[in-house]
């Protein structure tokens, strides 16, 4: 038996999670890498930590966190 | 560096009559107490703590040996006993909301439990932060050891997905990033003694519930459900309170090596607490459903300890505090 095991996440209202060694760019364009062995990048773009997630999108109103 | 840290633990200062006789059998061999009626709460949740500390880091001036010891054993499952019922007591049940990995984070923006960190961000004095930092260091120096031994007990899916949050907090495999010694690290730069156990005479009884609750999770079997949903929960509100944490930190000018053990909780428990929900409890409660009840109480119970713990704290410094730092705190 085989069990899912994808190399990328979404989690509605929040990050997306990727598995692996990533170069991930801020808004900036500046490149970033992962350090551990999942990492949640931000989509809602309001983190203080970008390109990686921080746990802000949960205080933003629904409408403006990620679908 | 030896065994990594001073790791000494001597046994602490006896809390009443139950601990009285039990530190002096440990120390010496003679006969174990049972626990009369009536034992004092602090008392009992000492001499439960130092019971667990006997599977965990140990004590130099106890016998390795009495680890086993049938008699200690017999006294542990008493004590046991009387804390998994005040915990169930103060619990009413899971929420009827709907399934754990969908309405998980509502429930938990929910709860509104006091915050130290919003207290620490704007308010707290260094000496309550040292304070801080010494009696919840009962916690940060071992993190998530109780949630190791879970790893035996859970299936495929389960156990997988734990170790991959495990592995983190013990630092991918690099000593130096290893969580609970990252915050030795903060804690040695604070001018704070960092090996486990110094202050655990100044710990209160909230702090041994909320460790004593970990290692009971941890230790039994039949806890396994409780034990994840307390790491989800615990995961879940961590990183916005670590950034609060660390904006405080920095305004009262703590060494960097403290303000970096809250940085890495900021970015690290913002992937962990997705994991913890999503990979870790919704294969846990895939691979056994019937475990839903008790994952929601040991989340509940992570919540209501910290509050009890927040609530003590903020009284205890808002008393000693003006009445002009009175009004803000939640
Ligand atoms: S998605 Fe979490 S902070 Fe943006
Ligand atoms: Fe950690
Ligand atoms: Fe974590």
């Amino acid at each position: 038996m085989s069990f899912d095991h994808p190399d990328a996440i979404l989690c509605p209202g929040g990050p997306m999670l990727i598995r692996g060694n990533h170069a991930v760019e801020d808004p900036d364009g500046v490149p970033h890498g992962t350090t551990r062995p999942v990492s949640a990048v931000c989509r809602c773009l309001k983190s203080s930590k970008l390109p990686w997630c921080d746990g802000t999108h949960k205080v933003l109103p629904a409408d403006l966190r990620p679908a | 560096m030896g065994r990594g840290y001073k790791q000494v633990m001597k046994i602490p200062r006896p809390r009443g009559a139950l601990t009285e006789v039990l530190f002096e059998s440990l120390l010496t061999g003679s006969d174990v107490p049972s626990a009369p009626a009536g034992t004092d709460d602090a008392d009992a949740a000492l001499a439960l703590w130092v019971l667990y500390e006997l599977h965990h880091h140990g004590f130099d001036d106890v016998d390795d040996e009495r680890e086993w010891d049938p008699d200690l054993l017999r006294l542990r499952a008493q004590l046991e006993r009387d804390l998994e019922a005040r915990l169930r007591e103060r619990w009413a049940g899971p929420p009827s909301t709907g399934l754990f990995t969908e309405t998980f984070f509502d429930w938990v923006a929910e709860q509104d439990g006091v915050s130290l960190a919003a207290h620490v961000h704007r308010d707290a004095d260094r000496d309550q932060v040292l304070e801080l930092l010494r009696v919840r260091s009962i916690y940060h120096l071992q993190e998530s050891d109780p949630t190791a031994w879970v790893v035996p007990r859970l299936g495929v899916r389960s156990k997988a997905a734990l170790m991959e949050l495990q592995y983190d907090e013990y630092g991918n495999g690099d000593p130096n990033r290893l969580h609970h010694h990252l915050y030795a690290l903060g804690m040695e730069a604070s001018g704070l003694d960092a090996s486990y156990g110094a202050y655990i005479d100044e710990a209160p009884l909230e702090v041994l519930e909320q460790n004593n609750a970990m290692s009971l999770f941890g230790l039994h079997r039949r806890f396994r459900g409780a034990a994840l949903g307390h790491l989800a929960a615990f995961e879940a509100t961590s990183s916005l309170p670590s950034r609060r944490m660390m904006q405080g930190l920095e305004r009262l000018e703590f060494p960097a090596e403290l303000v970096d053990y809250y940085a890495e909780h900021v970015e690290a428990d913002a992937v962990h607490e997705q994991l913890a929900v999503r990979t870790i409890c919704g294969s846990l409660l895939e691979e056994e459903p019937e475990l839903e009840e008790s994952v929601w109480f040991g989340a509940f119970t992570c919540l209501d300890l910290e509050d009890r713990f927040g609530r003590l704290m903020l009284d205890r410094w808002l008393s000693a505090g003006s009445a002009a730092e009175r009004k803000d705190v939640a």
